[in-house]
């Protein structure tokens, strides 16, 4: 059975701040920052936006390119280390706002970044063995860093919908596996406000290790090379590490210049390789080939060789903002702006 | 605002949900169970009806001095929308600066954060309007 990706939406807030203004109030050179980070502006949720209006958002746009009826959608998996409930699916709200349901099952998933595309993993695999005709899977985030953090310069918001299925399938996912240790790179632990990382722990033993580990296993499993692929999408903690990821692997900056958006909105988390996907299937054409490699921290990798059909002609990618419009759709925010919208000031009771 | 009774509106408020009377064809919002015109002729007959969720901006306030909840959003701007439909809805208007907003201009629905009982408590969603692109 050929099982891929139906249909797909993103979402991005409007709301940005740069590093060079974080780095002013916290004393930090936010010139060096940006450059070390490869970070110009990340993307900053309003108060009234969270994970779970940030994947109504992505999933509503998903619903508007394609005839499917909410109600054929057996499951919704949504991915994210920010769900707005500890306890109380945020996935129950997205299937009441499209529709779907009440016959369909929900769950939410949590993988540091790469909560979503373990979502992606499930839907595939029911719909795969035939238990459901559709499932939706959702990686969306309103990451916080500490104040004053490194973190802080690059922790943002945004978020990707999938509709996978069997029938017209515009992106078939021809192999996925993925590669997972126990690394202790990043972690928030239940009731923090703020995650807690190794600082350059994060980098070799645990971002490039398990990339490196889940992509040349899909190679050595597909028996294909970089040169095989049109695009390639990696996990994007800041604009330098899958660029030297990429590189690792044999993949040319051309390969992965439209699925790289964190120098422009940040690290949206769990919503980063969907996204970037999104930004590809955005332009891509028929009988291209797509290589997407997710990391969270923790640590994990799922890797994706995709091939993209004749059916993308038929979905109507008009129907909804692309990505590249929703980056450019912005508005700057100062530091106190900022921090008044992401909670970061005490508030007298009453005004949250 | 009790917990039950904010969930019996999360169809129509998620969805802009409202009701068509089987009767004389008039459209509500929020959903009605009996037409305020047809009275007992109506009974049986109010139909859900799914607003498109597109409109234009009747009349606006911008809001300076906020209820609590909304202290954070604030300068923001209520008001009022003549849907496509022809039925009025009271709305913030987001996504779009104050002085941005004119009589007139054409607006879609989306979901947002309306509201929360506290910090422990439950999270209210409902529709906002942005503007239409």
């Amino acid at each position: 059975m050929e099982v891929g990706i139906v249909s797909y939406g993103a979402y991005l807030p409007r709301y940005r701040i740069t590093p060079q203004e974080i780095g002013r109030v916290w004393g930090t050179d936010g010139e060096q920052m940006s450059k070390n980070l490869l970070i110009l502006s990340k993307s900053v949720p309003s108060p009234d936006e969270d994970v779970i209006t940030i994947s109504i958002e992505a999933a509503r746009n998903m619903m508007r390119r394609c005839d499917v009826s909410p109600q054929d959608i057996g499951a919704i998996y949504v991915g994210s280390e920010s769900h707005p409930y500890a306890v109380k699916p945020t996935g129950t709200v997205v299937a009441e706002a499209i529709g779907a349901g009440p016959n369909l099952t929900v769950a939410d998933y949590e993988f540091a970044c790469k909560a979503g595309t373990a979502a992606i993993q499930t839907c595939m695999g029911l719909v795969g063995s035939g238990m459901i005709k559709y499932g939706v899977a959702i990686g969306a985030d309103t990451s916080q860093g500490a104040p004053g953090d490194a973190l802080e310069f690059s922790a943002s918001a945004g978020g990707a919908a999938y509709l996978i299925g069997s029938e017209n399938v515009i992106a078939r996912v021809n192999r996925t596996c993925s590669y997972t240790t126990d690394t202790p790179d990043f972690w928030r632990r239940e009731g923090q406000c703020y995650p807690s990382h190794g600082g350059r722990f994060t980098g070799e033993p645990a971002y490039f290790k398990h990339i490196l580990a889940a992509a040349r296993s899909l190679f050595s499993i597909m028996g294909t090379k970089p040169a095989d692929y049109q695009y390639a999408v990696f996990h994007q903690p800041n604009g330098k590490f899958p660029v030297r990821v990429a590189k690792q692997l044999g993949f040319t900056e051309q390969q992965i210049e439209v699925g790289l958006l964190t120098p422009f909105i940040g690290n949206t988390y769990s919503g980063a390789v969907p996204l970037g996907l999104a930004s590809v299937l955005d332009v891509a054409e028929p009988g291209q080939r797509i290589f997407a490699v997710a990391y969270g921290s923790g640590a994990g990798s799922d890797a994706f060789d995709i091939t993209v059909t004749d059916a993308i002609k038929d979905l109507r990618r008009e129907k909804a903002p692309t990505v590249k419009e929703l980056v450019e759709r912005k508005k700057f925010l100062d530091y106190a702006t900022y921090a008044k919208y992401r909670g970061k000031i005490r508030m007298k009771e009453g005004a949250e | 605002m009790t917990v039950a009774r904010f969930w019996r509106e999360n169809e129509s408020r998620y969805n802009l949900i409202g009701t068509k009377c089987g009767n004389c064809g008039r459209l509500y919002f929020p959903p009605r169970s009996v037409c305020p015109v047809c009275h007992r002729k109506s009974l049986g007959k109010m139909e859900h009806f799914h607003l498109e969720g597109k409109g234009e901006v009747l009349s606006f306030s911008i809001v300076h001095d906020a209820p609590s909840q909304f202290e954070l959003q604030k300068p923001y701007v209520i008001a009022i929308i003549m849907m496509d439909e022809g039925i009025r809805l009271t709305g913030q208007i987001i996504d779009c600066e104050p002085a941005d907003v004119t009589i007139g201009m054409r607006v879609q629905a989306t979901i947002r954060k309306v509201g929360e009982e506290g910090p422990s408590g439950i999270i209210h969603y409902g529709y906002k309007f942005m503007p239409l692109r």
